[in-house]
């Protein structure tokens, strides 16, 4: 199996307190696999260890054959890692297009572009010159992606995107992860929400108190492993 | 007639007090950090202009193909250096940082050049002037005031419509957002600094060519600056263009009334804006 | 064993070493009040510069180590605390001693507006703020031609041997008032910061969350500090410019002196402590009785020293003590102790 994300015994920490122990996973290239877990579970603690906001463990995440554990966010985002925010976090000061553009100013190649973006989501194109801000929060929530998307990385993490859209709206968005991800890039994503998680993914890990609870193929764990792997009953 | 005349003479006046300003609207901007040293880097512009001018012979105006890079080179260095190891929630640090600087570099000018006041001859243009109606307009003033449209123009434009502008907004609304989609804090926070100080140098030069100047000064340019951002209303340019005009008009028209209230006017005129509009008059709208 | 050890817990602010360091305090105090019997005219002259910039220091601390006002405006009521002495004695005949009294008042009647202009300004903007009040204050008191306008004027003789008989008298009066000054303040300080208020302040300057649960009123807190540092800051003035017997607009209301020299000596003896802006002040004077040759190189290193131990040791000479031996002289902090602890 090439190398692509490996995580060995990562620890993370705020301050005295400790949000993640031990924890190990890894991502196939091209890959697609979901964590789930409850609130507090230290799911967006593991995002930010990933993408660089947080620089604890320094060996324990390998990508691509590199330690990546201590580099600055820009560097990993430069290494092809790109994080869809969780509460999407856009830039309140730039229009729709200047979000998408920023996404995309490491310039590394690869097939999105900001017609690609338009193609996916044909509203943010009639909204491009808008402050991002003016949008829904489904609308934002696809500029959010289409941010990282633009990075054109090899791998994508999303932290719960679906978090406080309308039903519709998400359902909307997971149809169009299919064509997101089918293009080789592989992805991580984080939900709350289990069967939109297991829909889309080929493995699925849970955590629980910042400790791996569950490991397993997304299309055969079966309901009562997850409740016990989700709140530890 | 003559009040006129002193509106005029200090709306051009607000020209030179906005550039002391826009680079302090600039940082403020981007990284929400107040340089207490400002003046003082004002004031080493105009020295290091002294001396380009000294060693070359070439005029003070030319000296700015030299002044504005090294002094921009100066501000990236100084951010990358010091003053992001104190950038953060607390403001104290780079506070009391700067004001350290502010210190160092007025006694190091002091050193340097001594305590007697210098200036810089740019020759014809100190005495040329304009006629235009019943004013004559110096050459000096207007080319001061125009000066300070193009950078607030430009600053305004690069800040909108070009990628480093995208950076600058986006690290200054959220940095570590910023930082994840691969631009370094620490160097856009370096390219900030360095804009600002290239706009320092011009202020500077054309201070020293307008007044004579000591390593003393440095504390009062940073005061107008800082009363012409207050007044504009933070982070918008052409406000703080708007807030140096009425700080200039204010100065001008209590020289008028007594060559002693000059500055006090201004600095009245401050209060008593700060005490019925305290959000200046041109706040920024959007966010 | 365990019931026992829970009765014999209680809660204390006293330790060993800030009890040991009330009676050597004591001590010491004693001793400087007798220094008129036991030092010399130069002496007693430096100690009670000293206790002035221990007073200006811990003033300083008290705004922006524990309120989070960080003015580098304090020359503003250093020079109208001078301007108020002289103006009284010299021009309304009031005698020196009461006037020094009277200038403490008036700084804390004109610091209440100040503060109501300023305080719309926040965080670093706030400090630029009260520079343009103290350029304010100079360039008004350049104009009072009665005293000098922009040139100054002397203490007139006969005010100043109104102040006690006799040359001694006068020198040891001097010193008592700026030492008394500065006991005041330190214990001022203490009060302040063991108070329901001061509580709150440490507590909102350590955690920003703590501020909402605590139902301090922060503003009202912030403008008291302010306006008690503005008077007890001019009574200091008013003595500074009593030792100095001449006043002019720029040597009263300096910015060196009275601001970047005060910013120092907290900075380097430690920002937020009470300890600090003593132990401050007194390596202040001793890199000024060995360095003073120097000049402006002096400020120079004084300069580079403040911002290295902001960048290194953020909490100063007195943090890295405190955080090394976890001591404290002064009883502030509540611990745990066990009864025959």
């Amino acid at each position: 199996m090439p190398e692509f994300l490996n995580i060995l015994n990562l620890d993370a920490h705020y301050g005295d307190f400790q949000a993640l122990y031990g924890i190990t996973l890894h991502v196939d290239p091209g890959e697609v696999i979901a964590i789930i877990g409850a609130n507090g579970a230290g799911k967006s603690t593991l995002m930010r260890s990933v993408s660089g906001l947080m620089k604890d463990g320094a060996e324990a995440i390998r990508f691509q054959g590199q330690k990546i554990g201590a580099l600055r966010a820009d560097q990993v985002a430069a290494r092809g890692i790109a994080l869809v925010p969780e509460g999407r976090q856009l830039f309140p000061s730039l229009s729709v297009e200047e979000n998408l553009i920023l996404g995309g100013q490491l310039g590394r190649k690869g097939p999105w572009s900001l017609k690609r973006i338009y193609d996916l989501f044909p509203i943010l194109e009639e909204r491009r010159h808008q402050p991002s801000t003016s949008l829904s929060g489904g609308q934002q929530q696809m500029v959010a992606i289409g941010r990282a998307l633009m990075a054109n990385p090899d791998l994508v993490m999303m932290d719960e995107i679906s978090l406080g859209l309308a039903p519709v709206i998400i359902k909307q968005i997971y149809e169009a992860l299919p064509g997101i991800v089918g293009q080789g890039m592989a992805a991580i994503i984080v939900e709350q929400d289990i069967s939109k998680a297991l829909s889309v993914s080929r493995r699925v890990y849970c955590l629980q108190e910042g400790r791996v609870s569950l490991e397993g193929a997304s299309n055969s764990v079966s309901r009562e492993e997850i409740s016990r792997a989700y709140f530890g009953v | 007639m003559d009040w006129l005349n002193a509106i005029i003479q200090g709306t051009l006046l607000g020209g030179l007090y906005a550039l002391f300003a826009a680079g302090l609207s600039l940082i403020f901007g981007v990284m929400r950090l107040v340089n207490i040293a400002h003046g003082d880097l004002i004031v080493l512009a105009a020295y290091l202009a002294l001396s380009v001018v000294t060693a070359t012979g070439i005029g003070p105006l030319w000296a700015l193909v030299i002044v504005v890079p090294a002094m921009a080179v100066i501000g990236y260095v100084l951010q990358r250096g010091i003053l992001n190891r104190v950038m953060g929630e607390d403001i104290l640090p780079p506070l009391l940082v700067t004001f350290g600087l502010a210190v160092i570099i007025q006694n190091a000018l002091l050193l340097g050049y001594s305590a007697d006041p210098q200036k810089l001859d740019a020759g014809w243009l100190e005495t040329a002037s304009v006629k235009i109606g019943p004013f004559a307009l110096g050459l000096l003033p207007l080319l001061t005031f125009a000066v300070a449209v193009v950078v607030v123009w430009g600053l305004q434009w690069m800040f909108y419509h070009t990628a480093l502008g995208r950076a600058f907004r986006a690290t200054s609304d959220k940095q570590d957002i910023a930082q994840l989609m691969g631009l370094n804090r620490a160097h856009v926070f370096g390219l900030a600094m360095a804009i600002a100080l290239a706009v320092t140098a011009i202020a500077g030069v054309l201070l020293g060519i307008r007044t004579s100047f000591d390593p003393s000064i440095g504390g009062s340019r940073l005061i107008f600056g800082f009363e012409a951002v207050i007044i504009g209303g933070l982070g918008n340019l052409w406000g703080t263009l708007a807030g140096g005009v009425i700080l200039g008009v204010a100065q001008a028209v209590g020289a008028k009334i007594d060559p002693g209230l000059q500055i006090l006017a201004g600095h009245i005129v401050f209060l008593a804006i700060l005490a019925i509009r305290p959000r200046g008059f041109f706040p920024r709208i959007d966010g | 064993m365990s019931s026992q050890m829970s009765k014999s817990l209680y809660v204390t602010r006293v330790s060993r070493a800030s009890s040991v360091a009330m009676v050597v305090g004591a001590l010491i105090a004693l001793t400087l009040i007798a220094a008129p019997w036991w030092a010399g005219r130069a002496e007693m002259r430096l100690m009670a510069e000293i206790f002035l910039y221990i007073s200006l220091a811990s003033l300083w601390n008290l705004l922006a180590g524990y309120a989070g006002l960080v003015s580098v405006g304090q020359q503003a009521y250093v020079g109208l605390g001078g301007y108020a002495l002289f103006g009284l004695t010299m021009l309304g005949g009031v005698p020196p001693v009461p006037a020094i009294a009277v200038t403490g008042v008036l700084g804390a009647l004109i610091a209440m507006p100040v503060a109501l202009l300023i305080f719309r300004l926040r965080g670093a903007y706030f400090a630029i703020g009260t520079w343009v009040v103290a350029e304010v204050f100079r360039l008004t008191a350049a104009q009072i031609s009665a005293l000098g306008g922009g040139s100054g004027t002397s203490l007139s003789p006969a005010i100043i041997k109104s102040l006690a008989d006799g040359r001694d008298a006068r020198e040891a009066l001097t010193y008592w008032l700026a030492l008394g000054l500065c006991l005041v303040v330190i214990g001022a300080v203490v009060v302040f910061l063991r108070s329901r208020a001061g509580l709150a302040l440490t507590a909102i300057r350590d955690n920003e969350l703590a501020s909402k649960s605590l139902g301090i009123n922060i503003w009202r807190t912030k403008f008291f500090v302010y306006v008690i540092t503005g008077g007890l800051t001019a009574l200091t003035g008013a003595l500074i410019s009593l030792q100095k017997i001449r006043i002019s607009p720029d040597a009263a209301f300096s910015t060196n002196d009275w601001t970047a020299f005060v910013i120092f000596i907290v900075v380097i003896g430690g920002i937020g402590t009470i300890e600090g802006p003593i132990i401050g002040t007194l390596i202040f004077f001793a890199l000024r009785q060995t360095l003073a040759d120097l000049g402006t190189i002096y400020l120079i290193i004084l300069g580079a020293l403040a911002i290295g131990i902001m960048l290194r040791a953020p909490k100063g000479l007195w943090g890295l003590v405190r955080e090394r031996f976890g001591i404290e002289l002064f009883p502030l902090s509540r611990r745990v102790r066990g009864q025959d602890d």
